[in-house]
């Protein structure tokens, strides 16, 4: 058994794997299957101010090796999180990264003041979510906007602050150079990757929200490079996401300079799927005779 | 345990109609605790998404649930492709299944189409209590009728051209069995147009009704939040997921 244990932004985790925000809710379904104390931590629903519904159905779409979605951030609020998802949460041995996702700066100022008066061991600050019209995506697409957020979050918070990056953008690399330049301790990435597919006998989208974010293996790839080309630009830890659905994959992400990785559409295929990638983990370090984790963070040796 | 994820043999394999197929899986522990109105989570060979299929019979004796569904796309397709004797991926019981009362001594089970399934497994427990109100599209789309016939319940057939039974949509004879004055529920299963109807007749006769609805999932278990459909409960509007709130819902929480 090697040592799976990582440490980012000064927070220990217990292995490299989290299951993504968005795909997990806040553990309560899939604690039916597995104790939540096996995950390295959780990072949970992005949260708004107040409790908001979403876009409408169909919200998700098969794509060759992966999937779309649309949910565009339904969650009950802030007030809620913290009063009834946040003491569960805590009880359960693992990093908890709470996702909040503002329309506004001034909304996710607001967000980050509240938990920043609770036990939350992380903020992830969502700058990149594809499926709502006001903030997410439109935040993280320029240096500018990426860096104006991360200060003012910044501000307001001792939480060690994880800030989640778009794809959707020209240079990813510059913009985690903006957010690392304001005080951000790590960043997560890739958020989804936005995309369509329409019906062609309706000649309807077939998300209602007509595009969506697009994940699953197929985006591994794109996920890869991205983190690679990140870890080269920066000194802060990265959580690297993006297609990962087997110990394989999550080892080929640290290799590109993650130090952790966040688990997303492989959950819907397979439930126990963080679970099976732990142990995949596992076997590739022994087998390789690699005495701890932390070693192959960035480990790849490029041509 | 609430559910459970793994992979389960196909015991029997049949086709029902044109693209319609009837699977029986043995999975003894998720029979065991499997209700009407439930459904299973089917992982397709090569798909990254799994299929939602209603349960259409549950055989605690014999530890099998038996599902029938119609193949829609590369993931249905795939499913059907499965032999006797291979193996399945499935996430299973999942969802809020139907309400049952026994002392209900005359319901109305009102399935359309691939809608159909879902009510076998009501017919099995209410019996003679029960009428089966079945409409299809045509004669060659028909399934289920000799099962139906066999729980003792009276069985009205439908068909939108007429080729058998009664020419119409199943609103009709619902509306007489409404008339009549003595159902005191109405279960149904089918598309949102038929189910609206359904909810509106049994609304103005008055009478308790259930429908169980259909959404593109995610999870399966309520995590994700995809399948949000749009309910109404103490007048506040909100999006309440099929896959766990449902699928069955109460008819007058849905806004259709």
């Amino acid at each position: 058994m090697a040592d799976l244990s990582v440490k980012i932004a000064g927070v220990e985790f217990k292995n490299p794997v989290i299951p993504a925000s968005g795909v997990f809710g806040y553990g309560r379904e899939y604690e039916e299957l597995f104790p939540l104390s096996k995950l390295g931590g959780i990072a949970t629903k992005g949260t708004t101010i107040t409790k908001r519904n979403g876009n409408p159905s169909p919200r998700i779409a098969e794509t060759p090796s992966g999937m779309l979605n649309s949910v565009g951030l339904q969650n009950p609020g802030i007030d809620k999180f913290i009063s009834e998802e946040l003491p569960n949460l805590m009880t359960k041995d693992t990093v908890i990264l709470a996702n909040i996702a503002g329309s506004t700066a001034d909304e996710c100022v607001e967000i980050a003041k509240k938990l920043d008066e609770t036990d939350v061991h992380m903020i992830e600050l969502n700058i990149s979510c594809p499926n709502v019209k006001q903030g997410g995506m439109a935040f993280g697409a320029t240096c500018d906007g990426a860096a104006g957020i991360t200060k003012r979050v910044r501000q307001v918070t001792k939480k060690p602050l994880v800030v989640k990056l778009s794809p959707n953008v020209t240079s990813i690399a510059e913009i985690a150079k903006s957010v690392e330049a304001e005080g951000a301790d790590a960043l997560s990435l890739i958020n989804t990757v936005l995309g369509m597919r329409i019906d062609i006998n309706t000649k309807r989208p077939i998300l209602k929200n007509n595009m969506g974010g697009m994940s699953g293996p197929a985006v591994l790839p794109i996920a890869v490079r991205m983190v690679w080309q990140t870890a080269n630009a920066v000194n802060i830890p990265i959580i690297g996401m993006g297609g990962i659905s087997s110990g394989e994959d999550a080892v080929e992400m640290m290799m590109a300079g993650a130090s952790a990785v966040q688990v997303g559409a492989a959950i819907f295929t397979d439930p126990y799927a963080p679970i099976k990638i732990i142990d995949g983990i596992n076997d590739y370090l022994d087998s390789n005779n690699i005495k701890s984790v932390s070693e192959i963070i960035g480990s790849v040796q490029p041509w | 345990m609430k559910y459970t994820q793994g992979k389960y043999q196909v015991l029997e394999k049949k086709a029902l109609a044109k693209d319609i197929f009837s699977i029986v899986i043995l999975c003894p522990e998720i029979a065991e605790i499997a209700v009407p109105g439930q459904f299973v989570h089917i992982l397709p060979q090569g798909c990254t998404l799994r299929r939602p299929i209603s349960i259409c019979d549950i055989d605690r004796e014999k530890g099998t649930l038996r599902i029938v569904f119609i193949v829609k796309g590369d993931g249905t397709k795939n499913i059907a492709a499965v032999n006797e004797g291979s193996l399945i991926d499935m996430l299973a019981p999942l969802g809020h299944g139907f309400t049952l009362d026994k002392s209900f001594k005359k319901v109305v089970l009102v399935g359309g189409g691939i809608g159909t399934p879902p009510m076998l497994p009501l017919a099995k427990i209410y019996g003679e209590k029960a009428a089966v109100i079945s409409g299809f599209r045509s004669a060659e789309a028909v399934i289920l009728q000799e099962d139906f016939k066999k729980t003792g319940a009276e069985t009205i057939l439908c068909t939108d051209d007429g080729t058998t039974g009664i020419k119409g949509f199943v609103t009709q004879p619902l509306k007489e069995l409404l008339e009549q004055g003595s159902i005191e529920a109405v279960y149904a299963c089918g598309p949102m147009p038929m189910l609206k109807n359904i909810a509106a007749l049994a609304d103005s006769a008055n009478v308790y009704c259930e429908v169980s609805l259909e959404e593109r999932m995610g999870c399966g278990i309520g995590a994700c939040l995809v399948c949000a459909c749009k309910t109404k409960k103490d007048g506040e509007e909100h999006f309440a997921h099929v896959c766990k709130n449902g699928p069955v819902f109460n008819a007058k929480e849905v806004i259709w």
